[in-house]
C-alpha cells in the first residue's frame, strides 16, 4: 500500500502544503520540507517550476520564474527529494505540467521519481484518457498514485470515472479559479462539497484553491479529508527572513 | 496521407486537448457543438451575409504584374489586407462570435499579438453588443499602439500580460487563466489554429474561405482552379491554414509556409518553430515548439508581433513532419526589404507578417509558366512606425 493510502486510512484533517522547488533560493526546498514535516504537515506537494503554468495564479507563477532563474532542473529536484527522504517519511507528491514529464521521458521520469521516494503526481494538463492509455499500468506497477482534479463543473458521471481511474486522493478544486485567488468559502461551494460526498467515492478528497488560513482549512476539513495550501504558503516564503520561523508560524496559525 | 483532424482532435501525431480539468467542461461543450452549429442553415446564412456585406468578401485575387516581371513568373496576391479591420483575422472572429451567441455566452475574451486579432474581436463584439476583454503582452502593447487605441475605441478592455516574455504566448496564458476563473458565461475566442481541440480545426474551417475563393478566382483567371505554389506566413498559422485548406489533398499544389527567422536561426532571437523546435505541449496542444531540454518554453523573437510565437498550430506541425508542407524562414531584415519592395512595385503596404511571405520570393525557384499565390494576410498601417524608423536603413 502506498504511503498516501496508509495516511488516509490512519488520519483525519490532512494538511497538504505545496512548495515550489528551488524557491526562494535554489536549495531552500530541503530545509523547507524538513521543517514542514517537523511541524506536523501530512503531505508535501513539490512543484516542478514551469515556464507556462496555465492552472496557476500570479504567486505560483512568480515563484516558478524565480526558481527557473535560480537554475532548478528536474534532475536537481530529484536530488533534493533524495536528500529530503533521509529524514522525512511523510508522503511526497510531485506537481508539474505534462510537457516537463514528456521532455524528461515519461517512463524514466516515473521510475526515477519512485527511486528517490516520491509517492504520487499531480499533472493538471495530463488528460485522463492519455493517462489510461499510456501510464496507468506503469504507475500501478510502481505503486505510485496519480491524482486528478475535479471542479464545480465536473459532472457526477465524470467524477465517478476520475475516481475509479485514479488513486491516492481526489483534488477538489474549490471554485472557479486559478490558484491563489478568492478568500472565503461560499454556500454554493458547500453545496458542491456535499454533492461530492454523496457520491461515496473510492478515494478520499482534499480541497484546494482558496485555502489560506485556519478558517478555510477548518471548513475544508468538515467537508473533505483535509486541504491543500499553496499560494498562501508561497507568499509567506516570499517575505521570509528565516525559514524555520516562517514555517512554524504559518503551520501554527493554520492548526491552532 | 490524411490532413483532417480525427475524432480525438489529432492531425497525425499532433493536436489533442491537453487541458486542466477546469477547462474540460468548456472545451468539451465546444467540441460537442461546433460542427453542428457551423453546419446549420441559419448559421451559414448569417455567416455568409456578414462576410459579404460587413467584411467585404470576396477579397480580390490580384495579379501583381510588376512583381511577376521581377521574378519571371505569375504572382497573384490574395488580398486579405482589404478585409474590414485590415487582415484575415476577421473571417474567424465573425464565425466564432456567431457560435458564441448561439451558445448563449455573454463575455468574450481573446489574446492578441500584433493586435489584429484583438481588433477583429473587439469589432465583432461591438457589432454583437458583447463585453470584450483582450489580453495583450506588455511589449506588444508598446509596439502596436495604433491597434491598442482601436480596440479601446471599439469598447474593448485591453489587459496587459506582464508575465514571461510579455508577448503573445503570455497573453494566451492569461486568456486561458481568465477562462478557468470564468467558465460559465465566458467564451474564449482564439485567434489562430492553436490551442486545444476543437480550436485548430474550427479556426481553420472559418479561415478556409480564403482558399475556397481562390479556387473560383483561379479558375476564372487561369483556367485551372489550383495554383502551382501557395506561399503564406506562419506564426500560429491561421492565414496559412485558410490559404492551404482546400488544397491539402491536392499534391500538385506546393504549400509553402514561411516562418519568422527573427535575427536568424543561428541566434536565439528567432521564432522559426519548425526549424529549431521539438515536439511538446503548448497551450493545450501537442505540436512543435521552441523549448529547452527541461521542457521550459523559450521566448521567441520576431520583428512582427503576429509571428512572435514559440509554437505552431498542430496542422502545420503535421504538414512539416509529413513533408506535405515546405517550411522556410525570412529574417526581420528580409521581411522589411520585401515590404519596401512590394510598396514600390505594386503600391501596396503589407503587414510585417505578410512581408515574411513576400520575402520568400527570393528563396524559391519559379518557372515562367507557374502560377503562384501569396496570401497577403494583412495591411501595414499598424506597422508604419517600424517602417518609418527603418526606412533610413534601406
Amino acid at each position: 500500500m502506498s504511503r498516501i493510502k496508509k495516511l488516509f486510512k490512519s488520519k483525519k484533517n490532512i494538511l497538504n502544503i505545496y512548495v515550489t522547488a528551488g524557491f526562494p533560493n535554489l536549495n531552500d526546498t530541503i530545509e523547507i520540507v524538513q521543517e514542514l514535516a517537523n511541524s506536523g504537515v501530512d503531505i508535501i506537494e513539490i512543484g516542478m517550476p514551469f515556464s507556462d503554468p496555465l492552472a496557476d495564479g500570479p504567486t505560483i507563477q512568480n515563484s516558478s520564474q524565480v526558481a527557473i532563474k535560480n537554475g532548478i532542473t528536474l534532475e536537481l529536484i530529484f536530488k533534493q527529494i533524495e536528500e529530503i527522504r533521509k529524514t522525512v517519511s511523510i508522503p511526497i507528491v510531485m506537481m508539474g505540467y505534462y510537457n516537463q514529464v514528456l521532455q524528461y521521458g515519461a517512463t524514466p521520469f516515473f521510475e526515477k521519481a519512485k527511486a528517490v521516494g516520491v509517492d504520487g503526481f499531480i499533472i493538471p494538463d495530463l488528460p485522463l484518457e492519455i493517462y489510461q492509455e499510456n501510464y496507468q499500468t506503469i504507475l500501478q506497477n510502481l505503486d505510485l498514485d496519480m491524482i486528478f482534479l475535479i471542479t464545480p463543473q465536473t459532472t457526477d458521471e465524470r467524477i465517478r470515472l476520475i475516481d475509479s481511474e485514479s488513486s491516492g486522493f481526489l483534488y477538489v478544486v474549490s471554485s472557479y479559479a486559478i490558484t491563489g485567488s478568492k478568500s472565503d468559502i461560499q454556500q454554493n461551494q458547500l453545496d458542491y462539497f456535499e454533492r461530492i460526498n454523496k457520491l461515496a467515492l473510492k478515494n478520499p478528497t482534499l480541497i484546494g484553491f482558496g485555502i489560506s488560513n485556519k478558517k478555510t482549512f477548518d471548513t475544508a476539513c468538515k467537508n473533505a479529508s483535509g486541504a491543500i495550501i499553496g499560494s498562501a504558503f508561497i507568499k509567506a516564503l516570499e517575505n521570509s527572513q528565516n525559514i524555520k520561523t516562517t514555517v512554524n508560524e504559518f503551520i501554527t496559525d493554520i492548526k491552532n | 496521407m490524411n490532413y483532417e483532424v480525427n475524432e480525438q482532435g489529432f492531425y497525425g501525431d499532433f493536436g489533442g486537448a491537453f487541458i486542466p480539468e477546469m477547462l474540460y467542461h468548456n472545451v468539451n461543450e465546444l467540441k460537442e457543438n461546433y460542427l453542428q452549429i457551423m453546419e446549420s442553415k441559419d448559421f451559414q446564412e448569417e455567416f455568409k451575409d456578414l462576410l459579404k456585406e460587413y467584411v467585404g468578401r470576396p477579397t480580390p485575387l490580384y495579379f501583381a504584374k510588376r512583381l511577376s516581371e521581377k521574378y519571371n513568373t505569375n504572382i497573384f496576391l490574395k488580398r486579405e489586407d482589404l478585409n474590414h479591420t485590415g487582415a484575415h483575422k476577421i473571417n474567424n472572429t465573425i464565425g466564432q462570435i456567431l457560435l458564441a451567441k448561439r451558445m448563449n455566452k455573454k463575455r468574450i475574451i481573446a489574446e492578441t499579438g500584433a493586435g489584429q486579432h484583438g481588433v477583429a474581436t473587439a469589432t465583432v463584439c461591438a457589432l454583437m453588443n458583447l463585453e470584450c476583454i483582450v489580453y495583450m503582452g506588455e511589449i506588444d502593447i508598446k509596439r502596436q499602439a495604433p491597434n491598442v487605441a482601436r480596440m479601446k475605441m471599439l469598447g474593448a478592455e485591453v489587459r496587459p500580460a506582464t508575465s514571461g516574455s510579455k508577448t503573445l504566448k503570455d497573453a494566451t496564458n492569461e486568456a486561458i487563466r481568465d477562462w478557468i476563473a470564468n467558465p460559465v458565461d465566458t467564451y474564449y475566442l482564439i485567434g489562430s489554429v492553436v490551442g486545444p481541440h476543437p480550436y485548430p480545426d474550427m479556426v481553420a474551417r472559418f479561415q478556409s474561405i480564403i482558399s475556397k475563393e481562390m479556387k473560383s478566382q483561379l479558375q476564372e483567371k487561369t483556367g485551372r482552379d489550383y495554383p502551382d505554389k501557395i506561399i503564406a506566413c506562419v506564426g500560429g498559422g491561421s492565414n496559412a491554414a485558410g490559404a492551404f485548406y482546400h488544397y491539402l489533398d491536392n499534391e500538385k499544389v506546393e504549400l509553402i509556409a514561411v516562418e519568422a527567422d527573427g535575427l536568424g536561426i543561428e541566434t536565439d532571437k528567432t521564432a522559426a518553430t519548425t526549424q529549431i523546435g521539438t515536439e511538446g505541449i503548448i497551450h493545450g496542444s501537442k505540436t512543435l515548439l521552441m523549448q529547452n531540454s527541461e521542457g521550459q518554453i523559450k521566448e521567441p523573437h520576431s520583428i512582427s508581433a503576429g509571428l512572435d510565437y514559440p509554437g505552431v498550430g498542430p496542422l502545420h506541425a503535421h504538414l512539416f513532419k509529413s513533408g506535405r508542407g515546405t517550411f522556410i524562414g525570412s529574417t526581420d531584415k528580409e521581411a522589411l526589404t520585401a515590404a519596401y519592395q512590394l510598396t514600390k512595385l505594386e503600391g501596396i503596404i503589407p503587414a510585417l507578417e505578410s512581408a515574411h511571405a513576400l520575402a520568400a520570393l527570393d528563396k524559391i525557384e519559379f518557372k515562367p509558366t507557374e502560377n503562384v499565390v501569396i496570401n497577403l494576410s494583412g495591411r501595414g498601417d499598424k506597422d508604419m512606425e517600424t517602417y518609418i524608423k527603418m526606412m533610413d536603413n534601406e
